[in-house]
């Protein structure tokens, strides 16, 4: 029978079926950060256990992390606190953690993939919705609850049952200074914030197949902003050579005859979905949100809709529907996470930027995602444009994304942020946020308003 | 293991019929620095619950009932929002057992059954009768019987069947874990690997 990339590793996977009941599950790599995690040890050390295959967890701190000063002691306890804990637990069951500061320290959805800790057909879990990132590599990649992080501990297996299977088709090319967080942000804004419940994802068509692996991170992190489980994109000769010579990934014969079994990982031909969606890439254009979920956006040039149930959001927002959405004012730019934290988006905004000044009444947060991407901007010549254009850049962490460290954007202000989500108060209480890709985050930081890259930048 | 057996509740409602009530209501962010899984009960819907000064809202439900109910019924599509656990052990902690609603968003669902918080899922028609009946007549209780998996208004006797696999029934009324069943599958699990290990 033809099988999807989905059935083939999940089949792979099963190490028993419960009879009217889920699958047990085996977990190839499980992450863990300070945030999710101190429960589930907690809970093993109640019980008696020590971790079952503490080779297969990979530790960092990132939620709570300052993005500056880094080497002097976290100044909260309540952010302090977790960390410590963090790092006692791994220590005690023999856990690898990348401490901050460490070379390998990052966002957790950053550096798995960055050492090749990440790899192809895999199953990935950790305690954090964005976990689907790791699915394009061609893995089923998804967030969990405390309690199974505290499963996958004891027994490095999980209770599943097999969701329905999503297939989103997109073919043609993208226009220029149209990226990838435009493609995706068009694809849920048309298939609305809980368009994916309930499923898993492949991403598949031309358009796919052309981008680049952070660019395919960056679709497939923002997967879960549908209300899917995951997404995951089938591995080609670009995973493979992406992952070649990483630090975790295998050596020699054994990386020779990965990467043999992972060609097999794709559909077959005349495979069967619950759903189909196709898109045709010419007609994305960049994209921001309006709204206060991240299926509420729309192209940068045109003007707010009216939808019924979203007066409440617009309020929040300060906008009315009809108003344009360009030339708003920005305060501030974020440019980071783990949807837009990689050196390709860093690359993307400094290009953009390059003898330009930043705008006097912008304060923009630099946020590489990982202690690697620090490294790599500095390395490539990128972190010079960013400073001559006027850019500071700070260290690694989940920073304003959601605001848990110091890095909060004050009430009322407006954020132009490459990160993921937008809800009401997600980067500080009563923040306004505009969630964009690199490109509109470099106008908007440049021009101190939200304005079309396209024009802007003449591309 | 998590202690509690169920099999039947009997207990008056906290009614909440509003929808879409989502984790950060359940729990707000802010408070889920902790790292241990106890005392989140005191601050169970926070914000609804107390006004900005800290002093309590005294026309939200829970102020207001008598205290030691055992199910909260609330409307559709209850638990959306994001995937922390926090919000199942904020709710068992305050002393629930069951939440009846029309709709449970996904993870919530499964996060409440690995905490033995049951979800009892109704129709919305059955779901406006609790709502009704039990906003009438005070002196109403709700009895749900996961041997059985029927729900019954007691005063008026009406009754509804919901859905639960075989195999979370039965964790459930024996007070088992989904990691007490893994842990005593840890044989299979090894075997698993060896297997695993062979066939590459
Ligand atoms: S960057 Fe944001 S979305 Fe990503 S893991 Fe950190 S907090 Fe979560």
């Amino acid at each position: 029978m033809a099988k999807t990339i989905f059935d083939k590793i999940w089949e792979r996977h099963v190490v028993k079926q419960i009879h009217d009941g889920p699958s047990v599950l085996y977990i190839d790599r499980h992450f863990i950060h300070e945030v999710t995690s101190p429960q589930a040890f907690a809970g093993l050390d109640k019980r008696g256990l020590k971790v079952f295959r503490p080779l297969q967890t990979f530790a960092t701190c990132d939620h709570n992390v300052p993005t500056q000063n880094q080497h002097l002691p976290i100044e909260d306890p309540s952010s302090r606190i977790p960390v410590e804990q963090l790092a006692k637990n791994t220590k005690a069951h023999g856990i690898k953690y990348f401490p901050l500061g460490h070379p390998g320290n990052g966002i957790v959805h950053i550096i798995g993939p960055e050492q090749g800790i990440t790899q192809c057909g895999m199953t990935i879990v950790c305690g954090d919705s964005h976990t689907s990132t790791h699915g394009a590599f061609g893995n089923i990649a998804f967030g969990i609850g405390t309690s199974e992080v505290e499963m996958v501990l004891a027994t490095q297996t999980l209770m599943q049952t097999k969701p329905k299977q999503m297939l989103i088709e997109v073919n043609g090319s993208l226009g220029k200074g149209v990226c990838s967080k435009d493609l995706i942000l068009h694809i849920i804004s048309s298939l609305g914030s809980s368009g994916g419940t309930g499923y898993f994802l492949e991403f598949a068509g031309s358009t796919i197949e052309a981008l680049g692996m952070e660019e395919r991170m960056t679709i497939c992190n923002m997967s879960i902003e549908m209300g899917a489980r995951g997404g995951l994109i089938a591995p080609d000769q670009k995973t493979f050579d992406y992952l070649n010579g990483r630090k975790y990934s295998p050596k020699g014969s054994v990386w020779d005859n990965a990467v043999s079994s992972w060609r097999l990982l794709k559909s077959d031909a005349g495979c069967s979905y619950d759903v189909v969606h196709s898109f045709d890439a010419s007609s994305v254009e960049p994209m921001v949100t309006y709204g206060t979920n991240p299926g509420a956006a729309i192209a940068v040039n045109k003007t707010i809709p009216s939808v019924a149930g979203e007066e409440k959001a617009l309020a929040y927002m300060g906008f009315k529907a009809g108003e344009k959405i360009c030339d708003l004012k920005i305060d501030y730019v974020f440019v980071g996470s783990c949807t837009n934290g990689r050196i390709e988006d860093f690359r993307l905004f400094a290009n953009a930027v390059k003898g330009k000044h930043k705008h006097p009444d912008v304060v923009a947060w630099l946020v590489p995602g990982s202690k690697e991407v620090e490294r790599q901007i500095h390395d490539q010549g990128i972190f010079d444009i960013l400073d001559q254009a006027g850019f500071e850049l700070r260290q690694p962490g989940c920073s304003a994304c959601l605001g848990m460290n110091q890095d909060k954007i004050p009430e009322g202000k407006y954020s132009l942020s490459t990160s993921n989500r937008n809800f009401e108060g997600r980067q500080g209480p009563g923040a306004r946020t505009i969630l964009a890709g690199p490109l509109v985050a470099a106008a908007a930081a440049i021009t101190g308003q939200i304005t079309d890259p396209r024009t802007y930048f003449k591309l | 293991m998590s202690s509690k057996k169920i099999t039947v509740i009997e207990s008056a409602a906290v009614l909440m019929p509003a929808e879409n009530i989502d984790t950060d209501q359940i729990i707000p962010a802010r408070f889920l620095k902790t790292t241990s899984r106890e005392g989140f009960g005191a601050n169970l819907f926070h914000d609804l619950r107390y006004n900005p000064s800290g002093e309590p809202n005294n026309e939200f439900v829970l102020n207001t009932h008598e205290g030691g109910c055992k199910i909260l019924v609330a409307g559709h599509n209850f638990g959306c929002g994001s995937s922390r656990e926090h919000a199942a052990w904020a709710l068992s902690d305050y002393g629930f057992i069951a939440i009846v609603s029309s709709f449970f968003a996904d993870i919530f669902r499964n996060n409440a059954l690995n905490n033995g918080l049951l979800p009892v899922q109704v129709s919305e028609q059955f779901l406006e009768r609790i709502f009704k009946e039990c906003s009438l007549d005070k002196t109403s209780t709700l009895k749900i019987d996961l041997m059985k998996k029927e729900i019954e208004i007691t005063t008026t006797k009406e009754k509804q069947s919901f859905q639960i696999n075989s195999y979370k029934q039965e964790c459930l009324i024996k007070g088992f874990d989904d990691i007490d069943y893994l842990l005593d599958n840890l044989d299979a699990i090894e075997k698993y690997e060896q297997y695993r290990v062979s066939a590459y």
